[in-house]
């Protein structure tokens, strides 16, 4: 097995090399925290690349239920069926839809299965999961069937952290908070989705990115992905280095903010700040 | 094989058990790291902690047990460097303040002051409050497992960690405190009113039945699904007199959260006024007009006071009697309008009820609330509950 490393399109810390190397390794879920746009969901697509494995992905959502990454019994279906005479009806399995974890754990070669934003369900859903990412099995009760992984899958989850996870959960998971890089590591990051970038342009961006950052009351803080987009578009415009770098405290709105100020309470919080700079400096 | 950081990891809080300790050996035994003190650090915290808030108490629990068996990685107290001193200096001081300090003394004095201060800082860390722990935002948050000392410079330049210290005493409520909350929450079940609301993913049988036998054909029905439909707005009394409550509002904080779908909660200090706040940190900043909440909010929303309701007199009935602040408007004012825009409210006094009466805030604020004052204890909850769910 191939371990994980940074590669061309991601950049990892040490601490996350051997979180993931672990979790790869010993087969326990791997849980992931941070800061909305640290590159959560992406670690789990760079995993599977980088030990060659296929991604299976499960997004949950408020209405998801654990019993739905197992299957589901469609019995309005059999119904139905079974008034139109249809003869599939006589077997059941016919009816019975194949959820994310059982595609996991059926799958040829074993792969990285991603259970993105686990915290969005239900505050019962990962004890409803408890058992079957112990355990890697589970039991159909229509057909009587127990479904096992041949050999177990990687197991990623991610989570915002708008609900707690339950202690019984979190015992069987290895855990790695990405916290958000500091600048060497967001240079290292910038470094790796623009190769030709100037220097100049990209350390009077960050500089500016982190100023924005430190704003006090924004709502919501930009993030890698948003400097991502930024630079992107900066990029595209051709923006000449010198409209970033003559930084007049009068124009407190940093160039094409959109794709860094995603809330209309914080753009009018820059244009607040921006006029009251003016007006201080006003003789 | 390193049962004793386990239990040094237990007596520092941190919730750690055997499973994950088979699992670290598991994980040394298939040597998924290389044998460095660096990678053993980080699969270790990766095991062992599951909350980034307790992150910073794993790396003083991990310096304090590896002291000396990892060489230089490991040091737990060392002497505090000059440079993390002078970058703390030219970070907290203004050039024209450092000129006048050094007029004063010598550098070297300076340092040492300066010195016995972070040390100081240190020693209360150690002490396991876990406030100035949380997040990372402490200068000295790791307690020297780092000895480049990263978190000085390193997380207040991402502009959190300005002098923590001096801001101790209005810290946020810590709602992931589970232990003892079990009884609120069974309290607050009474709350629940179950409604059937969103998109209709349930079969319903009944429905399907009458249907079916109405039509002469099958005719399925589904339904939304039954959900708590109760919206809460919580007003939690913060700082000064209620310091001695905070383990109790933090308990019933936490069940709260848990408990409801709807939950919107903010902090005040003594009495509301034109303004309220999120988050104690930024209070002064990140203020919440009371005319948003009441615009915002339904009435359909029931209204919950926790509070110990003792102040002086005036800053309830007279404009400008807050103690921090100019307030237009006085107090009664705004409680007035809290409580007609939202019929369903209580006001949860951590004070005995013996105590009641002889504070003559506290039978103001009686008043104001048109006598629905409990104590904050289980069966004065249950009567607030009982309250709240009265049909009007």
């Amino acid at each position: 097995m191939k371990r994980f490393e940074s590669t061309d399109t991601y950049v990892a810390t040490d601490d996350l090399k051997v979180a993931v190397n672990a979790a790869v390794r010993l087969r326990r879920p791997l849980l992931v925290k941070g800061e909305p746009g640290t590159g959560k969901t992406v670690l789990a697509h760079e995993i599977a690349a980088a030990i060659g494995a296929p991604l299976i992905e499960w997004t949950v959502k408020s209405t998801t239920k654990a019993a739905q990454g197992l299957y589901e019994y469609d019995a309005v279906a059999r119904l139905r069926d079974g008034q139109l005479g249809d003869p599939r009806v006589h077997d059941i399995a016919n009816y019975i839809r194949r959820g994310k974890l059982w595609e996991a754990f059926t799958h040829p070669t074993p792969p990285v299965l991603l259970i993105d934003e686990v915290d969005k369900a239900d505050i019962e859903f990962p004890n409803d999961l408890l058992h079957e990412l112990d355990r890697m099995e589970f039991h159909v009760y229509e057909t009587g069937e127990t479904v096992r992984a041949a050999e177990r899958p990687i197991v990623v989850i991610t989570s915002n952290n708008e609900k707690d996870l339950p202690d019984a959960f979190l015992r069987r998971c290895f855990f790695h908070y990405i916290r958000f890089p500091d600048r060497e590591t967001m240079q290292a990051i910038v470094d790796v989705h623009f190769p030709g970038i100037q220097k100049l342009l990209v350390g009077r961006a960050l500089d500016l990115f982190y100023e924005v950052r430190e704003v006090p009351g924004l709502k919501k803080k930009p993030s890698t992905s948003e400097l991502i987009d930024w630079l992107k578009l900066l990029l595209h415009e051709d923006m000449p280095l010198e409209v970033l770098q003559n930084r007049d405290p009068t124009k407190a709105i940093p160039p094409l903010h959109g794709a860094l100020l995603k809330n209309e309470q914080d753009v009018m919080l820059f244009e607040r700040l921006a006029f009251m700079a003016r007006r201080q400096g006003r003789p | 094989m390193f049962l004793n950081f386990l239990d040094a990891l237990r007596a520092a809080g941190i919730p750690v058990g055997i499973k994950e300790h088979l699992v670290l050996i598991e994980a040394l035994d298939a040597d998924v790291i290389e044998r460095t003190p660096e990678d053993f650090y980080h699969l270790a915290r990766a095991t062992y902690v599951k909350d980034e808030g307790l992150i910073d108490r794993f790396d003083q629990v991990f310096a304090r047990v590896f002291q000396g068996v990892l060489g230089s990685g490991g040091e737990a107290r060392p002497e505090i460097p000059a440079d993390w001193l002078k970058a703390v200096a030219e970070r907290y001081l203004t050039p024209e303040q450092m000129a006048e300090i050094q007029s004063l003394g010598s550098w070297d004095a300076i340092m040492d002051t300066l010195r016995q201060r972070l040390e100081e800082q240190t020693g209360r860390h150690q002490g396991g409050s876990k406030w100035i722990g949380t997040g990372g935002t402490s200068p000295f948050g790791n307690g020297g497992y780092n000895p480049e000392g990263v978190r000085i410079g390193g997380e207040g330049r991402h502009g959190r960690a300005i002098k923590v210290w001096d801001k101790r005493e209005f810290r946020n409520l810590d709602n992931t405190r589970e232990l003892g909350t079990r009884n609120i929450k069974v309290a607050l079940r009474r709350l629940r009113r179950f409604a059937r609301e969103g998109a209709a993913d349930e079969f319903d049988l009944d429905g399907t039945v009458a249907g079916t036998a109405r039509q002469g054909w099958l005719d399925v029905k589904m339904r939304p699904e039954r959900r708590n439909a109760v919206k809460l707005l919580l007003f939690l009394d913060v700082g000064g007199s209620m310091d001695p409550f905070v383990k109790l509002c933090e308990e019933l904080f936490s069940a709260a959260t848990a408990e409801f779908r709807h939950l919107e909660f903010w902090y005040f200090h003594n009495c509301p006024y034109e303004g309220v706040w999120k988050d104690n940190r930024r209070r002064y900043q990140e203020r919440t007009p009371t005319w948003d909440v009441l615009h915002k909010f339904g009435s359909d929303h029931k209204l919950l006071f926790v509070g110990d309701a003792s102040m002086s007199p005036y800053e309830i009935s007279h404009p400008g009697g807050s103690v921090e602040h100019m307030n237009e408007e006085a107090g009664a004012v705004w409680l007035q309008r809290l409580t007609t825009a939202y019929p369903a409210a209580a006001w949860l006094n951590p004070l005995p009820r013996e105590q009641w009466d002889y504070g003559q805030s506290i039978r103001m604020i009686r008043d104001l609330m048109a006598d629905r004052m409990y104590p904050l204890t289980l069966a004065g909850l249950d009567e607030a509950t009982r309250e709240l769910t009265r049909k009007r």
